[in-house]
């Protein structure tokens, strides 16, 4: 296994997660959220962008970033489960921002001293957007699951609902072993601390118990997706599909 | 229960050296999130370095029924205005 798939798992765990909260764009509950999601999603985007370009300069080929994220199937893509699941409400869609950015942003901290320069300087952008989105999405945790009777509920649902996600984060695949021997990404699994730290301390303002995991799920670093992935990528790819080539 | 979501008023220093000045209004429910939500609004092309959030309700603005009387008298007066002076370049911003 090459570091350039390495890369391609973790560029495809942020274009579709920024796909995923784009799809709120124009449907957020209030403006000032229809605004806060695309921003983010747009963060996430760009990083992916960078990385794309950089996996495919690595797989030495001659793909470029729309041929790695226009031209790949359901079963190529090598993102992580909890990304891919459907914005159901906003619970969902800020819990799963929340167990996101507490996981990505130790990892974009370690990532500062990568071997690569390409990574670190991702690292030096992404880990303060991380830190955005751990303020604003735990922000909403807080509220929705300390508020009403109907928030708390959903909350708590978002939350059995995705935690058995939670786990895949910290694997790392044959790719990311060598890329992590190679020095050019963070141990995923040196991750746990800090990201317990950080659900611990939104949970206990939220009034929310974390659920015991049986059974994690996971498959998709080896491109075995939920349902749902087919249907963003058949939104996300249709136009360049289409269209090979369309610029603005 | 119904309750409305509070509106803020948003101010935004664009650099150090200049006050803040009024952007917009948004909606929030608690200083926190007015803060968030006016980062999210109103700084995303690089405006700002420094962002107030004030609750539209505590503001106290003047009445427009008395604009005539608060405003008008100070037009005939153009003794106050600093014209008549020449501002030295370094002074900068006044």
């Amino acid at each position: 296994m090459a570091v350039w798939e390495a890369l391609l798992e973790l560029a495809d765990d942020h274009l579709v997660l920024g796909h995923r909260l784009s799809e709120w764009c124009g449907h957020a509950p209030m403006l000032e959220e229809d605004l806060a999601l695309p921003n983010m999603a747009l963060d996430l985007i760009g990083s992916a962008r960078t990385l794309y370009d950089l996996a495919g300069t690595l797989e030495g080929k001659g793909r470029d970033e729309d041929a790695l994220a226009y031209f790949r199937g359901e079963r190529d893509y090598r993102n992580c489960l909890l990304v891919e699941r459907p914005n159901e409400d906003f619970a969902h869609t800020v819990l799963r921002q929340l167990y996101f950015a507490a996981f990505m942003k130790p990892y974009w901290d370690r990532a500062m001293t990568s071997t690569n320069a390409v990574v670190q300087g991702v690292a030096g952008k992404a880990g303060k957007e991380m830190a955005y989105h751990i303020r604003h999405a735990g922000e909403w945790v807080i509220r929705l699951g300390d508020g009403t009777e109907e928030s708390a509920r959903r909350m708590a649902d978002a939350v059995e609902a995705l935690s058995i996600y939670v786990d895949e984060l910290f694997d790392s695949s044959d790719a990311a072993q060598d890329a992590e021997k190679a020095g050019v990404l963070p141990v995923r699994a040196e991750m746990r601390e800090a990201f317990d730290a950080v659900i611990a301390d939104v949970f206990s303002q939220a009034l929310l118990t974390q659920p015991d995991v049986a059974y994690g799920q996971r498959g998709g670093r080896t491109g075995q997706h939920g349902e749902g992935l087919g249907h963003l990528l058949a939104e996300m790819q249709s136009l360049h599909r289409a269209h090979p080539g369309a610029t603005w | 229960m119904v309750q409305t979501t509070p509106l803020w008023e948003v101010f935004i220093r664009p650099r150090n050296g200049l006050a803040h000045k009024h952007a917009g209004s948004i909606h929030a429910a608690d200083e926190v999130l007015a803060l968030q939500a006016a980062r999210d609004v109103y700084t995303r092309r690089g405006e700002g370095t420094s962002i107030w959030v004030v609750r539209s309700a505590d503001i106290v603005a003047s009445d427009p029924d008395q604009a005539a009387e608060n405003f008008e008298p100070t037009a005939d007066k153009i003794y106050r205005h600093p014209t008549f002076y020449d501002i030295p370049d370094d002074v900068g911003h006044m």
